[in-house]
C-alpha cells in the first residue's frame, strides 16, 4: 500500500522551546534569516482565566497541495509518502507556490530556488526520524505512515482529538495537532 | 595506551542505530523506482560524543564533524541526561564554536581599565605576565588577596589553581545569586543539598507543584523530558506564579500569587494538611523531628489569613492543599533552582522542604530519589593545599552568614571595594567564564571594584563585558575543542561522562586545563598539576575505576548498573543532619538566632504605580553567555518586557512599543520592546535575563534588548546563607520617543 507520511504534534506536552525549529535549521543547513519550521504561541482569555497552546509548525505536506497545482515547471511535486518536494533544478523562483500556500511555509533560498520542509525525507529514507522529531525533548512530535493503521501516528489520530490548520483551504494537510 | 588527540573514535553506526525507532526501511514509492531525497549533507564523517556546556546541565551530545567542520549537534541516546534529545541551546553549539566575535589571541591591556585598549600577545608573554603579577600580589598582600570567580564545568581547573596558590576566596554567582538558598534549605532539613541535576523524580510524580519555577522555559533538558512524560501518564500540575508561565498553561491549578508571598501560601497549605491529618504520619514519625513544634507554629496560618496576603482565595488554598496531599507520596513540590528572590529564600526553601517531608515525598517514587554517585578516585599524589588563612572577612564560610557553605561572589566583590570595612582588601580577581558586570546585582559596585583592583585576569571564550575590564584576557577553547575533567553525577542511573575535543581549538585559543597548568608551573606550583597532558590525568582517574579513556570515548559516558533509589526499594536514607532525622524544626537555625520554622513577613510595597520587576529564563538562552549566538538568535534575538495588557492600555502603551524601565533609585535600562500580555499580574513586569550587552566585541548581541541587572540596584540579603535577592526592585515604564 502507498505510504502517506504524516506528523502528529501533541500540544498538551509541547513547551514551545523551539528545539524543533533549530534542529531543523541545523540538519537542513537552512540559511540564516529563514526557517523551515517555527513555533506559534496561542493564548486565549483574559487574566487570570487563560488557556495556552504551542504549535510546532512547518509545511503541512498537503494531499491536495496548492503549491504543486500552481507550479508551472513541475518543480514542486509529490515524492515518496506523499511528501511535497521542490526540485531545485526545475524551480525558477517564480513564487507562485509561495502565493498559493495558506501556511506561509515556503521561502526563496538565497541560491534562487524555493525551499521548505521536506519531512526530512533524506533521513526517513535512511530509517531515521525527521530532525525535529528526534530532538524534541518532550516527545511531542510523532512521525509515521498514516496508511498503516498500526503506526503510532494512526493510533494517535484514532484515539485523540486532533485538528489541522486552515481546514477551510481544502488542502488536506498531513500535519495534525492533538488537543 | 596513549591515545593520540586526533584519533577520534568513529561511531556513526551507533548514532544512526539508536535513532532508528521503528520506521520501516522498505520504502518503495508506489508505481516506480525509488528516488532518494536530496541530502543536505550535514551527517558527519565522524560523530564524536562529548557533553554540552551551552547551559550547566551537562547533557551528553553527539557532534557531527564533516571535513573538519562541526555540522550539527544532536543528543546522545546513551547519556542519562539527554536520552538522545536536546534543548534548543544544545543544538546551537556550532553557533558558539563558529562565532566570528570569539576571543582569538591573548590580550594585554595597554591603557587604563574601561578603555578597552589591548595588544595581542603570545601565550608565553601573557602567561609570564599573569604569573609575575599574581606572584607579586601574593608577596605583597598574601595569597588570599586573590579572588577567583568561576562558572561552568571548566572552572574546576582554576579552583585547583586557586587552592594551590593559597586562596580560599573563590565563588560562583550560581550560588548566592541562584541556587544556594534552596540547597542550604535542603541541607538544614535533609542534611544534603538538592544538587544538580536535581534528584526530583518528576516522571513518576502524580502531582507536581511548582513554586515560581518555570520548567519548560527554564529548559533543563531531563526535567522537561520528565515533565512531558509525567503529563503523558496523567500527572497534574499545580503552578504558583505571578506569571502565566508555560507550565501554568499545562496546570490543573494556576495560582497567580501576589509576588513575595509564597511562604504564606506554603504555611497555609501545611495548616490544612496537618489540620486535616492529610500528611504521611508513619513517614513523619519514622524520619522526622519537630512535628509538634511545626503543628503549633501552623495553628494560626489559616487559609483565610493567607488569602489576604497572597491574593488566592481561601477555598482555593484548601482545595489545592487537599489535591497535593491526595497524591502523596508521589506528590513533588519542586525546590526550584534560581531562588534568590526576596531575601527570605532559604526560609521559603525550608517551607518547601518541610511540605515535601509532610507528603513523605523525599526518598520516594514520584518525589525525590536517593542516588549514589559512581566511585571515581581523584588523581593521586596532588598535594593538600597548605592554607595559612588570615581572618576571613569577605563573608565566606561560617562568619557573617552561618550557613553559607560556598563563597559569595558579591561578598568577594564587596571586599574588593576601596574603603570596605574588612580586615584585608581583595586586590586581584581571576575570572573564569562568568560575566560579573551582568551577573552580579548592584552593577555600579562591580565596576567600582574593577577600577580599584591591582590586577584582573579573565579567561573566556567571547569578549564579554568582564573581558573589557581585565588587564589580561586569555582566550579559552570552547567546550567542543577541549577536554575537561570527568563529570561524575549521582543520577538515575548514576554515570561518569567525558568531555573531549570534537575539533582542534580554533585561532590561538587554549583549553582551560592547559592554561591553569601553565600558570601553576610559572608560579612554582607545578606539583599541583602533576601530569603532562590532560589525557594522562583522565587515563589515570579512569584506570582507578577500572576503565580507560579508550573505553569512555566510544559512548562518551559510563553508566552505573541500575541501583535502588527509593525507600520502597530498600534504600535506607542517610540523613546527615545533627539529629539524623529530617528536621522540620531546625535546632541549627534556632542556635544561630534565626527562625527555626519558616515565618512569613509581608513584602515591601513599591512606590505607587510602580511594578515589581521579575526576571526569568527562555529556553533558547543561558544568561548573557549565549545571546551573541547568531544561530540561537534565529528564534529569539531580543528580550522584551511583559506588562499586563490592561495596565499597558491604561498607560497608553501598545505591544511592540520601545520602552525603558526606570527603577526606584532612578537607574535605567536600555530600551527594549514592550509585550502587552494577559499572561502576567497587573502589579509586576517580567523580563528574561541575559540581553542588553554593551561590549563592543559582541557585534551581534550589543544593543539587543536590555539588562535587568541595570535596575537591580537594590538587593535583600538572605540572613541564612547570604544570597542576593533581586525581586525587590520596582520600575516604572517610560516610552522611548521615536
Amino acid at each position: 500500500m502507498t505510504k502517506r507520511y504524516a506528523m502528529v504534534v501533541d500540544t498538551r506536552k509541547c513547551v514551545g522551546c523551539k528545539a524543533c525549529a533549530l534542529a531543523c535549521a541545523a540538519e537542513n543547513n537552512v540559511p540564516q534569516g529563514f526557517m523551515r519550521s517555527w513555533v506559534v504561541e496561542e493564548t486565549r482569555g483574559v487574566f487570570p482565566e487563560l488557556r495556552q497552546q504551542f504549535l510546532s509548525e512547518r509545511c503541512n505536506q498537503c494531499s491536495e497541495a496548492a503549491c504543486v497545482e500552481v507550479c508551472p515547471t513541475g518543480a514542486s511535486h509529490f515524492a515518496e509518502g506523499g511528501v511535497v518536494l521542490v526540485d531545485h533544478n526545475k524551480c525558477t523562483g517564480c513564487k507562485a507556490c509561495i502565493a498559493s500556500c495558506p501556511y506561509d511555509a515556503r521561502y526563496v533560498h538565497p541560491a534562487g530556488y524555493v525551499d521548505k520542509c521536506t519531512f526530512c525525507l533524506h533521513r526517513v529514507q535512511a530509517g531515521k526520524e525527521p530532525a525535529c522529531v528526534e530532538v524534541c525533548p518532550t516527545r511531542s512530535l510523532h512521525f509515521g505512515d498514516r496508511n498503516d493503521p498500526e503506526s503510532e501516528v494512526s493510533v494517535l489520530l484514532r484515539t485523540r482529538k486532533s485538528k489541522v490548520l486552515h481546514p477551510e483551504a481544502g488542502t488536506e494537510p498531513n500535519v495534525f495537532f492533538l488537543e | 595506551m596513549r591515545v593520540n588527540r586526533r584519533t577520534f573514535i568513529k561511531i556513526g553506526g551507533v548514532a544512526a542505530g539508536a535513532a532508528a525507532v521503528g520506521i520501516p526501511l522498505a520504502a518503495q514509492h508506489a508505481g516506480g523506482g525509488r528516488v532518494l531525497a536530496l541530502d543536505p549533507g550535514t551527517d558527519g564523517d565522524e560523530v564524536v560524543p562529548t557533553f554540552c556546556e551551552m547551559c550547566f546541565w551537562k547533557c551528553g551530545v553527539l557532534a557531527h564533524v564533516r571535513q573538519g567542520r562541526v555540522t550539527k549537534i544532536v543528543g546522545n541516546p546513551e547519556h542519562p541526561l539527554s536520552r538522545g534529545r536536546l534543548c534548543p541551546r544544545g543544538t546551537g553549539g556550532p553557533g558558539l564554536l563558529y562565532d566570528p566575535d570569539r576571543l582569538k589571541k591573548p590580550l594585554i591591556r595597554r591603557d587604563k581599565r574601561g578603555t578597552q585598549v589591548f595588544e595581542e600577545v603570545s601565550w608565553d608573554e601573557a602567561l609570564d605576565h599573569v604569573a609575575e603579577r599574581l606572584g607579586s600580589i601574593k608577596n605583597k598582600y598574601g595569597p588570599e588577596a586573590l579572588a577567583v570567580f568561576t562558572h561552568g564545568f571548566g572552572g574546576s581547573w582554576f579552583n585547583k589553581l586557586a587552592a594551590a596558590y593559597g586562596t580560599r576566596n573563590t565563588g560562583a554567582p550560581g550560588y548566592a545569586q541562584c541556587r544556594g538558598s534552596r540547597d542550604v534549605a535542603w541541607e538544614l532539613t535533609y542534611g544534603c543539598p538538592v544538587g544538580s541535576p536535581e534528584a526530583t523524580d518528576i516522571e513518576n510524580a502524580r502531582v507536581l507543584t511548582l513554586i515560581g519555577s518555570h520548567l519548560g522555559e527554564n529548559m533543563h533538558n531531563t526535567q522537561v523530558q520528565e515533565l512531558a512524560r509525567a503529563i503523558d501518564k496523567g500527572a497534574e500540575l499545580v503552578v504558583v506564579d505571578p506569571r502565566f508561565s508555560v507550565a501554568a498553561g499545562k496546570a490543573r491549578y494556576w495560582l497567580p500569587i501576589k509576588p513575595g508571598t509564597d511562604i504564606a501560601l506554603l504555611l497555609a497549605w501545611m495548616h490544612v494538611i496537618v489540620g486535616e491529618k492529610l500528611y504521611d504520619r508513619d513517614y513523619v514519625d519514622k524520619y522526622a523531628v519537630g512535628f509538634d513544634k511545626l503543628a503549633e507554629h501552623l495553628v494560626d496560618k489559616t487559609p483565610e489569613w493567607a488569602a489576604v496576603e497572597t491574593g488566592i482565595q481561601a477555598g482555593t488554598i484548601v482545595e489545592t492543599a487537599r489535591f497535593i496531599a491526595g497524591a502523596r507520596p508521589a506528590s513533588l513540590v519542586h525546590p526550584g533552582r534560581r531562588a534568590a528572590w526576596y531575601g527570605n529564600d532559604t526560609q521559603r526553601g525550608r517551607a518547601i522542604a518541610i511540605l515535601d517531608a509532610l507528603l513523605g515525598a523525599w526518598g520516594r517514587k514520584g518525589g525525590f530519589y536517593l542516588p549514589a554517585a559512581m566511585s571515581v578516585p581523584a588523581y593521586p599524589g596532588i598535594p593538600e593545599p597548605t592554607y595559612k588563612p588570615k581572618d576571613p572577612v569577605d563573608m565566606p564560610l561560617g562568619t557573617v552568614f552561618p550557613f553559607a557553605d560556598e563563597g559569595l561572589a558579591h561578598g568577594l566583590r564587596d571586599a574588593s571595594l576601596p574603603g570596605a570595612k574588612v580586615a584585608y582588601l581583595l586586590k586581584a580577581w581571576f575570572v573564569y567564564g562568568t560575566n560579573l558586570p551582568m551577573a552580579l546585582p548592584e552593577p555600579k559596585k562591580t565596576i567600582e571594584a574593577l577600577k580599584a583592583l591591582d590586577f584582573v585576569v579573565s579567561v573566556d571564550v567571547l569578549p564579554t563585558e568582564i573581558t573589557g575590564w581585565a588587564d589580561v584576557v586569555l582566550p579559552e577553547a570552547t567546550y567542543l575543542e577541549r577536554f575537561d575533567d570527568l563529570h561524575v553525577a549521582p543520577f538515575k542511573p548514576s554515570y561518569t561522562a567525558l568531555r573531549q575535543p570534537v575539533v582542534e581549538p580554533m585561532y590561538d585559543s587554549k583549553p582551560g586545563w592547559w592554561i591553569a597548568r601553565e600558570l601553576a608551573k610559572r608560579l612554582g606550583l607545578g606539583d599541583y598539576f602533576p601530569f603532562e597532558h590532560v589525557e594522562d590525568y583522565l587515563e589515570k582517574r579512569l584506570s582507578l575505576m577500572g576503565s580507560s579513556l579508550d573505553d569512555i570515548r566510544v559512548k562518551g559516558v559510563l553508566t552505573a548498573p541500575k541501583q535502588p533509589i527509593y525507600i520502597e526499594e530498600g534504600v535506607v536514607p542517610d540523613i546527615a543532619t545533627p539529629s539524623k532525622k529530617i528536621e522540620l524544626f531546625s535546632q541549627q537555625l534556632a542556635d544561630a538566632g534565626l527562625d527555626p520554622l519558616p515565618t512569613y513577613t509581608r513584602p515591601d510595597a513599591g512606590p505607587p504605580g510602580s511594578f515589581r520587576l521579575l526576571t526569568g529564563r527562555t529556553p533558547t538562552q543561558t544568561f548573557s553567555r549565549t545571546t551573541n549566538n547568531r544561530f540561537l538568535a534565529r528564534v529569539y534575538d531580543t528580550n522584551d518586557v511583559w506588562v499586563n495588557a490592561g495596565r499597558a492600555r491604561e498607560l497608553g502603551l501598545a505591544n511592540g512599543d520601545l520602552v525603558v524601565l526606570v527603577n526606584q533609585d532612578g537607574a535605567r535600562t536600555a530600551p527594549l520592546p514592550l509585550r502587552a500580555t494577559e499572561r502576567i499580574r497587573p502589579d509586576c513586569v517580567f523580563m528574561v535575563h541575559g540581553y542588553g550587552h554593551t561590549s563592543k566585541g559582541l557585534k551581534f548581541a550589543r544593543g539587543r534588548g536590555a539588562c535587568d541587572t541595570d535596575v537591580c540596584t537594590k538587593t535583600r540579603i538572605d540572613p541564612v546563607m547570604g544570597g542576593t535577592a533581586v525581586n525587590v526592585n520596582f520600575v516604572r515604564i517610560e516610552r522611548v520617543s521615536a
